[in-house]
């Protein structure tokens, strides 16, 4: 099928590792080209299969619209939202400059 | 006494109902077994102090959200978050009375058949401690079969409540997808994700996914299912069994787990039961592929919430984008990071179709033939990983080979069908189990056949080594 390729280059694993906000040692460049190559050969697997005429799956339910009335309910206390937070400067989480 | 390597959770209700031990003593007991055993076995991440009231002890997995219990889903990502909120399944466990002995190891954030993925060391088999409990709930399993809890709660994605559940010889079901609400849980991939309950006996596993199932205003993708019946039937009369021949031959089921698995289906036949062989053409043959571009996919989007900006760790950089990155860097390990890689790559611009969206169509592809096969059987059965529990190290270096230790629990997952882990026999030793598998919503005939085979098998769940 066409776009489907048996393997990823370096720059390729350097372009997919900054798309996923990823930072990686030369080693992890080298060990997961070497590893996303052979399962990505793997799933290409999938292209074998004539599937014209098949309709995507994207979830295994077939539900449609739950509703919900739209009625406020109490959220966190702010206290609690930033209980985990690295760091904060009153009603926002800090952070480094852009 | 209390023995907790022979409790059920059923008789430890019956022992708080007629007063002959008070909840206190019955936490206490499982905290005493955990002191003596898990040293060794490391299923639990973080142990808790007594809470009091007068119900049963759950174990938790480490994916799911404990209101002021630290929650790291096997990863230091989450080394040191506290959640604020309980998810929905442990709300119902409290509203049950049922008092949180500790969180369960876990691959990190779910992904792996071993356990060795935790960043916080790998998880030991009770049955040979140089062995794996399976994975990702490996730790779920190895405590509810070393006696450290009556039963707990696990999730599955492509089998981690299966799967450890089979490598430890317990009972272990993933419920029908939508039944059982995931808020609250640490997201993988949301349209395969499942919690579920992991106990000694079926029974106890019907009564634990009662609690936990059910509509929940704070998962929209949650449904109600019929009520759950306790399994009590001892026979198999009108019971139509399908024995799928991929599932059952397929290449690596290891010689001793076949011939367990078919003596279980022989039993069948003499309870009542018809079993006749069946076929899944392409669900076996294609579904590791199709999971594994589904499933990365939609955990490179889920696991971008960890950034460093609101909860969990923060590593330093000169700017915003540095932070981040070395954050990711530092929090995730090479599994959550291969996935994320994988599915940035499934799903990014030119490749989109060939793999993504090729992969939906496979899905719908094993649903159909999953369906077709519902017509004629109530229930499929097969082995539930091809191999027992295998050494630790032995596949860690090779992801495609861990890839496989869920050929056959993956299709029925990515058909969003239940499975229940009956264990059926020993091999060289360790414990073989056997995979049941229905439509959608039919949970209480997966109890019902479950109950009877465990009831016709005797199986013996307590590990050699702790006889004496």
């Amino acid at each position: 099928m066409e776009g489907v390729v048996a393997g990823i280059d370096r720059d390729e694993v350097l372009h997919v590792a900054r798309l996923a906000r990823l930072e990686l040692s030369d080693d992890e460049v080298a060990r997961f080209q070497e590893q996303l190559s052979a399962i990505l050969q793997a799933v290409s697997k999938v292209s074998e299969l004539d599937l014209s005429d098949v309709p995507p799956t994207a979830h295994p339910l077939e539900l449609e619209n739950a509703w919900a009335e739209d009625e406020p309910r109490p959220c966190l206390p702010l206290d609690d939202v930033f209980a985990n937070a690295p760091d904060r400067d009153g009603d926002y989480f800090r952070v480094p400059p852009a | 006494m209390i023995d907790t390597l022979t409790l059920t959770a059923e008789g430890a209700k019956d022992l708080l109902e007629r007063g002959e031990v008070s909840g206190a003593e019955l936490f206490a007991a499982y905290r005493d077994a955990i002191a003596v055993r898990d040293e060794e076995l490391h299923a639990y991440l973080h142990v808790c102090d007594d809470p009091g009231g007068d119900g049963l002890p759950i174990a938790i997995k480490d994916v799911i959200g404990t209101k002021g219990v630290p929650t790291t889903a096997g990863s230091k990502a989450l080394e040191g978050y506290v959640p604020v909120y309980d998810a929905t399944v442990v709300a119902r466990c409290r509203a049950h009375g049922f008092r949180i002995l500790g969180k369960t190891n876990t691959d990190e954030f779910a992904m792996g058949s071993s356990t060795e993925n935790s960043a916080f060391g790998p998880t030991h088999n009770p049955w040979d401690p140089s062995r794996v409990p399976g994975g990702s709930g490996g730790g779920s399993a190895a405590a509810v079969t070393a006696g450290l809890a009556p039963w707990a709660l696990g999730s599955d994605t492509g089998g981690s409540i299966k799967q450890p559940s089979a490598l430890c010889g317990n009972v272990g079901l993933r419920p029908t997808y939508g039944t059982v609400s995931r808020y609250g849980v640490v997201a993988f991939a949301s349209s395969l994700d499942q919690v579920g309950p992991v106990a000694r006996t079926v029974r106890d596993c019907a009564y634990l996914y009662s609690v936990i199932a059910g509509r929940d205003e704070n998962d929209s993708t949650t449904v109600d299912s019929p009520p759950i019946e306790l399994p009590c039937d001892t026979q198999l009369a009108g019971v139509r069994i399908g024995v799928p021949r991929e599932l059952n031959d397929a290449e690596g089921i290891e010689p001793g787990v076949r011939d367990a698995v078919r003596a279980a289906i022989d039993l069948a036949v003499e309870l009542g039961a018809s079993v006749e062989e069946c076929s899944l053409p392409r669900s076996v043959e294609y579904g590791l592929a199709c999971y594994y571009l589904i499933a990365p996919a939609e955990a490179s989007s889920n696991l971008a919430r960890y950034d460093g900006v609101r909860y969990g760790l923060r590593a330093e950089g000169a700017d915003f984008r540095e932070m981040v990155m070395r954050t990711r860097h530092d929090g995730l390990g090479d599994e959550p990071k291969r996935r994320i890689m994988l599915g940035t790559y499934a799903l990014s611009a030119g490749y989109y179709d060939a793999y993504y969206g090729t992969a939906q169509r496979v899905r719908t592809v094993i649903r159909r033939e999953h369906d077709e096969l519902f017509e004629r059987f109530d229930v499929l059965v097969s082995p539930t990983s091809p191999t027992v529990a295998f050494p630790l190290g032995a596949r860690a270096d090779n992801p495609l080979a861990m890839y496989l230790s869920d050929l056959l629990t993956i299709p029925s997952c990515v058909a969003g069908l239940p499975g229940l882990n009956v264990p059926c026999g020993l091999s060289e030793g360790l414990p073989v189990g056997l995979q049941l598998i229905g439509p959608q919503f039919s949970e209480n005939a997966l109890f019902r056949v479950g109950h009877a085979l465990e009831q016709a098998l005797g199986f013996d769940p307590v590990p050699a080594r702790y006889r004496s």
